[in-house]
């Protein structure tokens, strides 16, 4: 991997975890109104599969959809602003957390639906494929996603149409509180994908490089009219479900031995350092510049206006 | 009143003479429609179960996969939701597909993408996704298929904000309203009736658009309006025709699209004949009848010489033996006592 390559996906990380950390305050602040998912521990994910994607190339995300969007080369100040209900936001305060989309950059939107944004991927990569276009879709979706109707019946019509579409399942161990090795009778759920015809890749969801280099298999293979993928990335989130969440489905011993052990940033900086990608001290000045980023977003958030008053017409285009 | 928004494409022409029609069926006007949307706009596509050689369960589709092959004519596994869901997604990203769901009864393994996600996407993204979806289905009583093949489940649809619902009669209506919702931008769930198929009518040759939105006075009267749509409608002709013979004209308004509802006309007929009665075969408890009944309390209370009046289905699942499934949806006998009543009060 090229330096400038390497650096983005730590910057994105990086972006992604400031981002948490911030609207973690901005809700402790009472801030935020109503509740948000942490994406904090899969950060990895995002980054290593949104690096292959351009913005003409689609993605559906989840209801812990911050990290889909900023991969996805969203702006942080008018994610901050939906976080606020400010008409300034992504969604002008009609959408909130669970919703933000940016079509103009390809992100078909959060989904508060388990498993909601499945089909609506294999949608995008059909109108790539009908279009005779080179665009790609891809789907972020969770564990507890791979056990909706919706992951059966779209990864079956994907293969057999043959679409440009990778399924990505981010494996965080819990379904809300669910814990997967109780949801699953098999311990990869990437074999699931033998089932439907197309390949299946379980790759270790912390190490950005690995997570980079699966996904470039896979958005190749979907580019080149080779159809889906499933790809699978063992994870783990760092916070519970929601913003509060008391965490009673796991032990304090679990949620410390997993956080101190499992942090793809540490992970991502010592792999840079080593691989002489870049130094401590490069990494630390992208640090302090995300940093100023986010408390300008913020700040920019926050002077914008409230969310406009409803019009009835606004829920049609055609009136 | 809503305008229909014409996408800048070509006039498909079809080598037909726009001015001409000729007598069809209820699934060859739909037919048409598919046909015609199909050849003016490559985007439109059509996504269902048994839609290709076997031409659909109702023969809508037929012939269109000779015409425009199996990456227009995409034929799905039986997966409702997933098929509803892909077609969400194409809709979302350029084209304008068309979703055949074989029975209503089935739109609940596809509710959630039609309600979470087609009908809101546009207001959750704060206006930046437009879904031009058109889901077709049909639904009702009459053909012996029993509970799980026959409901009337209109009003699930019209209580979820962001969808257009529509319910056409006629095989010109059928095929008017279907271009219209095909060229729409907002997903419009589609609802046609089983044993209105082979029902015949005289339809408009070439592009024929009827706009979403607007009632259609199916017969004019002075004496009872009733509202109603779908099958009800040919019902309440056949009843305004016996009531003709009693000296009571009926008025009867098919309203054609429930949401938008063309209040006007509902509220113009009913200020005219001063008496309502609502008539749908859809189970009464929580029925679209009474959002009509209400709206006619609301805005023309001062102009009823009676309260409005409903006349609907029973409450029950539909039943199989064919007395018993006549028994439970309003029939012409029934719409011709129940205004005769009203009217004589």
């Amino acid at each position: 991997m090229d330096k400038a390559t390497a650096l983005h996906l730590y910057r994105v990380m990086r972006t992604i975890r400031r981002f948490e950390q911030r609207s973690t305050t901005l809700f402790g602040e009472n801030k935020i109104w109503g509740t948000i998912h942490s994406y904090a521990g899969e950060e990895a994910i995002a980054a290593g599969v949104c690096e292959h994607l351009r913005d003409d190339d689609w993605i559906t995300s989840t209801h812990r959809g911050h990290g889909h969007c900023i991969a996805k080369r969203a702006e942080l100040g008018k994610m901050f602003a939906e976080l606020l209900g400010r008409e300034t936001g992504y969604c002008r305060g009609r959408g909130g957390s669970m919703h933000i989309a940016d079509t103009s950059k390809g992100n078909l939107g959060a989904n508060g639906i388990v498993g909601g944004g499945i089909p609506i991927a294999t949608g995008a990569a059909l109108t790539a494929k009908q279009l005779g276009t080179d665009q790609v879709a891809v789907s972020f979706f969770g564990d507890g996603a791979a056990n909706q109707g919706t992951f059966h019946e779209s990864l079956n019509i994907a293969a057999i149409w043959k679409l440009p579409v990778i399924y990505v399942c981010e494996n965080n161990q819990y379904a809300e509180s669910f814990p997967a090795k109780k949801a699953f009778a098999i311990e990869d759920i990437a074999i699931r994908a033998e089932g439907y015809g197309m390949p299946g890749v379980r790759v270790d969801g912390r190490d950005v490089a690995a997570v980079y280099a699966a996904a470039g298999e896979a958005v190749a293979r979907a580019r080149n009219g080779d159809g889906p993928t499933l790809l699978v990335c063992e994870s783990y989130r760092h916070e519970g479900h929601y913003y509060g969440d008391p965490r009673k489905y796991q032990s304090k011993e679990e949620i410390e031995g997993w956080k101190t052990s499992f942090d793809p940033l540490v992970d991502a900086r010592a792999w840079i350092v080593r691989e002489k990608l870049g130094t401590e001290s490069e990494l630390d000045a992208v640090d302090r510049e995300i940093d100023d980023e986010m408390e300008r977003a913020v700040a920019w958030a926050e002077a914008g206006p409230p969310a406009s008053p409803l019009r009835p017409e606004e829920i049609y285009a055609s009136n | 009143m809503p305008q229909i928004r014409t996408a800048p494409l070509p006039s498909s022409g079809a080598g037909e003479d726009a001015s001409a029609s000729r007598e069809m069926f209820y699934a060859e006007a739909l037919n048409d429609a598919l046909r015609i949307e199909m050849q003016r706009d490559p985007k439109v596509i059509v996504l269902g179960e048994d839609i290709a050689e076997h031409g659909g369960a109702f023969q809508v589709t037929a012939g269109l996969l000779a015409e425009f092959g199996p990456t227009r004519i995409r034929q799905t596994p039986i997966s409702e939701i997933g098929l509803v869901g892909t077609a969400v997604g194409a809709a979302l990203t350029g084209l304008r597909p068309v979703a055949e769901l074989m029975y209503i009864d089935f739109s609940g393994l596809a509710m959630d993408q039609i309600v979470n996600q087609a009908a809101q996407n546009r207001f959750m993204f704060g206006g930046q996704a437009r879904v031009p979806l058109v889901v077709r289905t049909q639904g009702g009583s009459g053909r012996g298929n029993a509970a799980q093949h026959s409901k009337s489940l209109e009003a699930w649809f019209t209580h979820v904000a962001g969808l257009k619902v529509v319910m056409p009669a006629t095989p010109a209506d059928a095929k008017g309203l279907l271009a219209a919702a095909i060229r729409d931008d907002d997903p419009v769930m589609f609802i046609e009736h089983k044993l209105l198929y082979r029902t015949k009518g005289q339809v408009p040759a070439g592009e024929h658009l009827v706009p979403l939105g607007r009632a259609d006075v199916k017969r004019a009267g002075t004496d009872v309006t009733i509202v109603t749509w779908s099958r009800e409608v040919l019902f309440s002709l056949e009843a305004a025709a016996k009531l003709a013979e009693e000296g009571i004209e009926a008025e009867v308004v098919d309203v054609r699209s429930l949401v938008p509802l063309d209040k006007d006309a509902i509220l113009a007929s009913v200020r005219k004949t001063r008496r309502v009665l609502v008539v749908h075969e859809a189970i009464k408890r929580g029925g679209y009848g009474g959002e009509i009944a209400a709206l006619i309390a609301e805005e023309a209370f001062d102009d009823l010489d009676a309260p409005p009046r409903r006349l609907a289905g029973v409450e029950t699942p539909i039943p199989y033996a064919q007395p018993l499934e006549l028994g439970v949806v309003p029939q012409v006998a029934d719409i011709v006592e129940a205004a005769r009543n009203l009217v004589n009060g």
